[in-house]
């Protein structure tokens, strides 16, 4: 059995800055050293700035907890240097099955496009994703420090002072920038009395991680309503070694210490698996949820991230998932506010299109909660007549709704996207979406793409290397005549000739235009630096 | 884009009106809802346009 989460990974150690008569000063703290903490960490380390990432705890986390991570994610992961040992250890799986009282109704396929690096998702425990991340973010140096828990957060004029106490007694530092990564509970959003509003799901339910030897396939099963777990619903989905997730569902009046222990587990688990499986329990929890998210994640040089700036129930996998997008979209506008290439005004864009990304993620996962959990005798009905209809008719499977599985989210309309000049080109690399992935010069396009602002020149030429406001722009470009480009002809040309697409270091289109136009070009890295704000 | 059709547009209204009251008996309380549950879904798919659908709803709603 895996006991990584139980092993210290950035323990303790006594700091220079403890010794300091007056605050050590940092450029960005990182409170929170979870996936969405470390992550921000190794962006900005990758945009040659430094971090202190504080710590409460000194291991990764404890459990599974989040086991689906997208495809978006492990791009993300890619360009911060971290997919392989993700892709390598996590278990792919494409075919889901849900099943309606003892039967089953149908099954989908996620079926993968070709020619992307990554397939649509992975699982794998939490633990492994931070510890990868912990490993990577040795490799650049990040000073991370565990059990350094942050008691006070006190923003100033033109920085932020935070007490930080340690087993040594408490010490003081003072940083230009906090990002808050400290989770759906956060600490730092309860010291600067910030609200956290929603809606709450009056539900419970168990998860199971267990081991065992029964040979299910590796697929994603989805009940409703079944025979072992009456009027309530049940899952189960494959991790890496050997370990199951199981999560059933329980209602509302429970008594959660009593759920919890191994002898009322065991039980529930038997009548699901059978009798004659064996099973090793290796991690039990009880959760209810909440939809809600703070209602800005700036608060001037206190920026929130992850699950401490929005909160999702786990249908669709959009909790861990959207924390990365968050980093993803914040990593280059701080870095480049920091270096002084961009104005303050561009972490507001941050903001802007990082609460629409929440938005959609609690709007797809209170869909699926109210699918899940029928609020209402007609809504049952309802529920019921959807899953009885998809056995035999397909135009009901699309209304079964078990989890829509994160989605990369497009900033469709928001105020650094430039001009869609391409009419002919496809919808799904308009300006605002994030790049899709394509076979390119024999390696895949985003490896080529992201870190720095990048022009994509298909079938026409641009210039090489040009500096714009001290900005070098990256250019990449490609013949799509070629038979190897079709998938990129396909995703980036559609009915169009040629195009030159302009792209941001998080990998999202800012504009196209049928050529190169070096004015234009110019008034696009101003749009998407937020200078027109 | 079609409009909602609120006048008469079914040939035959007493057979429409038999077959469905027909297509309930003797069915239970419980099986008739979900019976009409199924019946709604169908026809709605069947429609498909959401502009119809929304004055569909908007129009049941009295």
């Amino acid at each position: 059995m895996n006991k990584i989460f139980e092993t210290p990974l950035y323990g303790y150690r006594r700091h220079a800055d403890q010794d300091m008569t007056t605050p050590a000063t940092h450029t960005v703290a990182i409170i929170g050293a979870g996936p969405v903490g470390l992550a921000t960490a190794i962006d900005l380390a990758q945009h040659g700035i430094k971090s202190v990432v504080l710590d409460d705890n000194d291991k990764v986390s404890f459990g599974s907890r989040a086991i689906c991570f997208a495809k978006r994610t492990l791009e993300i992961a890619d360009r911060l240097g971290f997919g392989d040992p993700l892709v390598d250890k996590g278990v792919v799986w494409n075919l889901g099955k849900v099943f309606f009282d003892d039967r089953k109704v149908y099954e989908f396929n996620l079926l993968p496009e070709d020619g992307h690096k990554r397939p649509a998702f992975i699982n794998l425990q939490q633990y492994y994703f931070e510890e990868y991340l912990v490993r990577r973010a040795r490799e650049l140096d990040i000073d991370i420090r565990g059990k350094s828990k942050v008691t006070s957060v006190v923003p100033g004029e033109d920085h932020v002072t935070l007490d930080v106490d340690t087993a040594d007694g408490p010490y003081q530092i003072q940083a230009d920038w906090v990002i808050a990564c400290d989770g759906a509970g956060s600490p730092t959003r309860s010291m600067m009395g910030l609200d956290f509003v929603g809606r709450v799901f009056e539900d419970n339910f168990l998860i199971a991680d267990v081991t065992m030897d029964a040979e299910f396939p590796t697929e994603r099963w989805f009940w409703f309503d079944p025979p072992f777990n009456r009027g309530q619903s049940a899952l189960l989905h494959k991790q890496p070694d050997g370990v199951w997730r199981i999560d059933l569902q329980l209602g509302w009046d429970i008594d959660k210490e009593e759920e919890k222990k191994p002898e009322n587990v065991i039980p529930r688990l038997k009548a699901m698996l059978g009798d004659d499986v064996n099973f090793e329990l290796e991690w039990v929890s009880i959760y209810t949820f909440q939809c809600r998210r703070m209602e800005k994640f700036r608060h001037g040089r206190v920026i929130f991230a992850g699950d401490s700036a929005h909160q999702v129930s786990p249908f669709g996998a959009r909790g861990a998932n959207s924390g990365l997008q968050d980093v993803d979209n914040l990593g280059w506008k701080l870095a480049a506010v920091i270096k002084g290439q961009a104005q303050d005004a561009l972490l507001d864009t941050y903001d802007i299109e990082r609460i629409h990304g929440a938005d959609e993620n609690i709007l797809n996962s209170s869909r699926s909660t109210d699918f899940i959990t029928p609020k209402s005798d007609t809504s049952r009905i309802f529920r019921d007549a959807v899953l009885d209809l998809s056995e035999k008719y397909a135009f009901a499977r699309p209304l079964v709704n078990s989890g829509r599985l994160s989605m990369p989210c497009s900033y469709d309309g928001m105020p650094l996207n430039g001009v869609d000049a391409v009419p002919d080109a496809p919808a799904r690399s308009r300006p605002g979406m994030p790049c899709p992935d394509a076979p390119y010069q024999g390696e895949y396009l985003l490896s080529h793409l992201g870190g720095t602002f990048t022009l994509l020149a298909l079938n026409t030429k641009c210039p090489e290397d040009i500096k714009i406001d001290g900005f070098t722009i990256s250019t990449i470009g490609a013949c799509t005549k070629e038979a190897a480009h079709h998938a990129l002809a396909e995703r980036y040309l559609g009915d169009a000739q040629q195009a030159v697409y302009l792209i941001r270091p998080d990998q999202h289109v800012v504009a196209r235009w049928p050529e190169y136009d070096e004015t234009a070009v110019k008034d696009a890295i101003k749009t998407a630096l937020g200078e027109n704000l | 884009m079609t409009d909602l059709i609120l006048t008469p547009n079914i040939a035959k209204a007493d057979d429409f009106y038999a077959s469905l009251l027909s297509a309930h008996e003797g069915l239970s309380k419980e099986d008739s809802d979900a019976f009409n549950a199924r019946l709604i879904l169908i026809l709605a798919n069947h429609i498909g346009d959401s502009a119809v659908i929304e004055a569909a709803l908007e129009a049941a709603k009295q």
